[in-house]
């Protein structure tokens, strides 16, 4: 098998690019404007037209959609098409607020299909291959989307879905499962569950892992990779666009390049919406370009990431973000200074300490507070007090030193910081109880 | 001449102690000594008993954190000043007292636990004062 799931666009020159996302993006913005009234009143607004819009170079006329809209919009404001030629509703957990909801007509199905095979052919998947998606199934579009991928690429599929640790081991090894796709801290619960049962990478044959859905670090993807035995892959995507496959890693581990034939990237400047020259930091912003139930303009994801057209060893040439930065649905305001989670668990790794962790603001006396629970790990226990003191010190002054602010760190016993077989809750923010 | 003691982190929460203690007893662990030594978030409980080795590994297996240190259990004397005297010995030897703690058993007497710097130096000087150290057999 290829290399590539669809090399004539994996591998296509920027001018053939741009002049398929030209070419659909006029047709898309007609369709929509057509379509969908609540996005017509926001162009009508703004003054805009289908007409304004000649070639992506006028993507900046265009107004953008933030989640506001989709909630305001919840459940059929921005249908683009008749529901009788929906298939599929997928949806969000809902946890930072109304829950939106997806819909996928065949084609787009199929499309969103074809992104996952994409990001499991990029990660060595063939036909020969027998890929566990341990993704949740059900309306988180994690499992659906990669088995859809896995059926296209022609591995042999193992529905799995997530939880009940002990049995996905058992079927990877009675099955001989080569690649398991699934959230990075369920990948890492795997991992720890796989040494608890007295194996080791050798007893698996996984060879490689296709992780999305949650921030995480490179530290962490090193844990990984070591304790399954394999190379991990980051997958990116959001339920509003589709799902996981919207860009995909590839060997290199260097940034996931987007499926920008189906979703055209912009990055932005969150504060004022100004457009930035590629290389700058800002939040990312997609309109697709294919979706006909769900088709979504200048969708604004609150991911703060970066775009490059750096020549990748692959052999791709779609354009390549990198691991979102962090994401302001995340971001805390600790005493005025914009923290992210990430930041955290990198100092967290870099020290030593394991990923299991939890981070609890709150207030005292009118000043924020962070609170930082860590697991101990057994190469780092001593049997003095002054020397776990020190520990936890070196801790506190090495994340005072990355975000500026000073947290209470706290060592917790092994397995007391609760596991998560879906996205993992490191944040409790007790502010809110108080406001 | 030294014991190995066996530290295990416990968290400071309700009921921890007694469940590591519990543990301790299934596993027919027999306690010789003892100390706890807690902070606002988490304690360390220090235990000497028969058999190290076995009991380490039983509580690694039941998902507790430990390391073993080899400390110094020094023969005590009932008697006014003892514990002044070796102190004295191991500070006259530059010796640095990380932590002690005391146990007594009617078949092998009184002892002081030591965690120092150097068990070695610790050790050489007090046996110049003629003051005896266990080994783990001494104690059972």
């Amino acid at each position: 098998m290829s290399k590539y799931y669809q090399p004539e666009i994996e591998t296509a020159s920027v001018e053939e690019l741009r002049k398929i996302q030209n070419e659909k993006l006029v047709k898309q913005v007609k369709h929509v404007y057509e379509n969908v009234k609540y996005y017509r009143d926001l162009m009508d607004e703004k003054g805009v037209t289908p007409d304004d819009i000649k070639s992506i170079d006028d993507l900046h006329k265009l107004p953008f959609l933030t989640k506001a809209d989709l909630r305001d919009a919840y459940p059929y404001g921005l249908l683009g098409t008749d529901l009788k030629n929906c298939v599929r509703i997928q949806s969000t957990s809902g946890t930072t607020g109304r829950r939106v909801v997806a819909f996928y007509t065949q084609e787009d199905v199929n499309l969103w299909e074809d992104c996952c095979a994409r990001a499991i052919v990029a990660a060595g998947g063939t036909n020969e291959d027998v890929c566990q998606v341990a993704y949740g199934y059900g309306l988180f579009t994690g499992g659906p989307g990669l088995n859809g991928g896995s059926h296209k690429v022609g591995c042999l599929t193992l529905p799995m879905s997530s939880g009940n640790t002990e049995r996905q081991i058992q079927f990877m090894q009675d099955l001989h499962s080569t690649i398991i796709c699934c959230t990075p801290s369920y990948a890492a619960y795997i991992g720890e569950t796989l040494k608890e049962m007295g194996l080791t990478p050798d007893d698996i044959d996984l060879k490689a892992g296709i992780f999305g859905a949650e921030p995480w670090t490179e530290e962490m993807r090193r844990d990984i990779e070591k304790s399954l035995g394999i190379k991990a892959y980051d997958i990116y995507g959001l339920t509003e666009t589709s799902g996981p496959g919207v860009s995909f890693e590839c060997e290199e581990q260097t940034g996931m390049h987007i499926n920008e034939d189906h979703f055209l990237a912009e990055i932005i400047d969150p504060e004022t919406g100004e457009v930035l020259p590629e290389g700058s930091k800002g939040e990312l912003v997609f309109t697709s370009l294919d979706k006909e139930a769900f088709p979504l303009l200048r969708y604004r994801t609150r991911d703060i990431c970066v775009l490059s057209r750096k020549k990748c060893s692959c052999g791709r040439t779609l354009i390549k973000m990198s691991k979102p930065m962090g994401r302001s649905d995340d971001m805390m305001i600790i005493r005025g200074v914009n923290v992210f989670p990430s930041q955290i668990e990198t100092v967290l790794l870099k020290e030593g300490y394991s990923a299991n962790y939890l981070i609890e603001v709150d207030r005292a006396n009118n000043t924020d507070t962070l609170d930082v629970s860590v697991e101990l790990t057994p190469g780092q226990f001593s049997d003095t007090v002054k020397d776990l003191a020190i520990k936890e010190k070196a801790l506190a002054g090495a994340i005072k030193t990355m975000l500026g602010i000073n947290p209470k760190v706290h060592l917790v016993a092994p397995k007391t910081i609760t596991r998560s077989e879906g996205k993992a809750v490191r944040v409790i923010d007790k502010r809110k109880l108080h406001d | 001449m030294s014991v190995k003691q066996i530290s295990v982190f416990i968290e400071n929460k309700k009921g921890k102690l007694a469940e590591a203690t519990r543990y301790i007893a299934d596993h027919d662990i027999n306690l010789r000594a003892l100390s706890i030594a807690d902070t606002q978030d988490f304690g360390i409980l220090r235990i000497i008993c028969d058999d190290p080795k076995i009991a380490d590994a039983a509580l690694k297996d039941g998902g507790y954190i430990t390391t073993v240190t080899d400390v110094l259990a020094a023969a005590i004397s009932d008697t006014p000043g003892s514990l002044a005297t070796i102190l004295e010995v191991l500070s006259d030897a530059n010796v640095i007292v990380e932590y002690t703690y005391a146990f007594n058993s009617s078949k092998a007497g009184a002892y002081m636990i030591f965690r120092v710097d150097d068990n070695q130096l610790a050790a050489a000087a007090l046996a110049g004062a003629g003051i005896k150290t266990a080994n783990q057999e001494d104690l059972f």
